[in-house]
């Protein structure tokens, strides 16, 4: 059987790198020039980066079932 | 290269006594010559102080520098009393779990929605003002009423309350404008009070934050203690009080005083966010530094290892000046196209109610820049009174005519 896998992108355009992913979930994204990088795009599933995805002030990052798309976090 | 902590001496901090909006020029030497260094601040153990950008962004955004692990420390502090809970004092996951519950209300989608509703009560809180005729406290009929009526509707407390729980609210920024007992009491109070609504709330749900918070605890997956719901609501009520209500007559001061970048700003309102922005940083509204991080391991931090165990405070006033992230960083620049300033903190407390103060600012300017042209002091600038014994720097009282 396959594992399930998870698909995380932040959106550099809307993220204003408060830092906030980076301290909640520190092992899955990190600032560069003040914006944040997932680390890895895809990864098992993690409540961490879920909390991360929901805590974002400006909704730039997305959490999406790698094999369907279907998006996980936020919530809308 | 590490210096041993013998090189430096421990200085008193705050380096003096705030004088209007005007930053200490220690923090500017200390920057370049000694990033981090040793100070005791009136109340708790001894720490370092660190002023540089890159070093206040990794004190507050490493996760091996802690905020939970200040319960049960002398914390460095200027207030009597140490917070020891509440979102503030704690970490991830537990601080993540407590932050989540009300994030979604805070994101700049949800603030947008606000946006109309804000202008409208700035309008009319102008057309009152202006009725009134000049000269005006902008401070009471303005600045106060703008950022409390909004935090008001957006929890769902009655802004018909407000002669009860706005002195209250005064004991979460106090230092020594309050006794300690005050303190208590009125820290008591705002419990109490928010107590009251949410029991109200048990019988009749709502669809404002405190109902959604009733009902994150009521759902009983063991998400939010009694306590903490109480805690948070009264923080953010709070919060909600002493913070945009300070920063809207700081930064017409500001504005006042710098005729050039006004006068620019009224050319151009289209320059409203990136002024707010630039004022953000340009103004230093905290009389000290952030809330102490303990390091939970050795780091290596300005030039100096900072041990395990040892608190450190963020200058968020001397990073937003540093030359080395900021261009001719004393210039008040409107215009500044890049301006990552740490004016709402930075990391996992990054401000919660940092896109919500950024709409009530930029509506504030504008609707003052737009209704009265003439804005201007009404008594001569060295007659302004300001505050102590906060934790931030602003007017009691700003007469303006127009
Ligand atoms: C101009 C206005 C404001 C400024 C300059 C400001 C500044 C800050 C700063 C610097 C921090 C981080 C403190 C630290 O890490 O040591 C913070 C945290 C916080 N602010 Fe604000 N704030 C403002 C408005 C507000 C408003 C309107 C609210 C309420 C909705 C609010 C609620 C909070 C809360 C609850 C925290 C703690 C967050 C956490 O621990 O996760 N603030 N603020
Ligand atoms: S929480 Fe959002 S805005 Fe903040 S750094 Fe992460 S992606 Fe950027």
């Amino acid at each position: 059987m396959v594992s399930r896998r998870w698909r995380v992108t932040v959106d550099p355009r809307r993220c204003i790198g408060s830092g906030i992913c980076a301290g909640a979930a520190p092992g899955h994204f990190v600032l560069v020039d003040a914006v944040s990088i997932p680390l890895d795009e895809l990864i098992a599933p993690e409540d961490s980066v879920l909390d991360a995805a929901e805590s974002c002030p400006m909704e730039a990052i997305a959490v999406r079932d790698a094999a369907d798309g279907r998006v996980i976090a936020p919530e809308p | 290269m590490t210096e041993t902590r013998q090189d430096s001496t421990t200085r008193a901090y705050p380096f003096s006594a705030p004088d209007r909006l005007d930053l200490d020029p220690r923090y500017a030497q200390l920057r370049q010559h000694e990033p981090l260094t040793r100070v005791r601040l009136p109340f708790g153990e001894p720490a370092w102080l660190a002023t540089r950008y890159a070093d206040v962004r990794t004190v507050l955004g490493d996760p091996r520098f802690s905020r939970a692990a200040s319960v049960g420390r002398d914390e460095p502090r200027i207030t009597p009393l140490q917070m020891a809970s509440g979102i503030l004092s704690m970490d991830p996951p537990e601080h993540t779990r407590l932050r989540r519950l009300v994030a979604r209300a805070f994101t700049a989608r949800r603030v947008e929605d606000l946006r109309p509703r804000a202008r409208e009560i700035a309008d009319e809180l102008l057309d009152r003002m202006v009725a009134g005729g000049p000269p005006a406290d902008l401070v009471e009929a303005f600045a106060t009423p703008l950022p409390v009526t909004v935090i008001c509707e957006l929890l769902g407390v009655p802004v018909a309350d407000q002669g009860r729980f706005h002195v209250w609210s005064e004991a979460i920024v106090s230092t020594t404008s309050l006794s300690p007992d005050r303190i208590r009491e009125y820290i008591d109070n705002l419990y109490a009070y928010i107590g009251e609504l949410i029991a109200r709330r048990r019988r009749v749900p709502t669809d404002d934050l405190l109902g959604a918070l009733v009902r994150a605890r009521d759902s009983d997956d063991g998400r939010l203690t009694e306590t903490e719901m109480v805690q948070l609501a009264a923080g953010l009520l709070a919060a909600g009080h002493e913070t945009t209500v300070t920063q809207i007559p700081n930064f017409v001061y500001v504005l006042l005083t710098h005729p050039a970048e006004l006068a620019r700003l009224r050319a151009d309102p289209a320059l409203v966010p990136s002024a707010v922005e630039e004022l953000m940083r340009y103004v230093p509204l905290g009389v000290a530094s952030s809330f102490a991080r303990y390091a939970l391991e050795d780091v290596e931090l300005g030039g100096v290892l900072v041990r395990a165990g040892e608190p450190v405070i963020a200058s968020l006033s001397a990073a937003n000046r540093d030359p080395e992230v900021f261009d001719d960083p004393d210039r008040l620049d409107l215009t500044r196209a890049a301006n990552p300033h740490v004016g709402f903190g930075h990391g996992v407390h990054h401000c919660i109610g940092a896109q919500l103060a950024r709409m009530e600012l930029q509506v504030a300017v504008a609707a003052l820049l737009h209704r009265l042209p003439g804005l201007r002091l009404a008594v001569p600038e060295p007659e302004l009174e300001w505050k102590s014994g906060m934790l931030v720097r602003g007017l009691r009282k700003m007469p303006v005519a127009w």
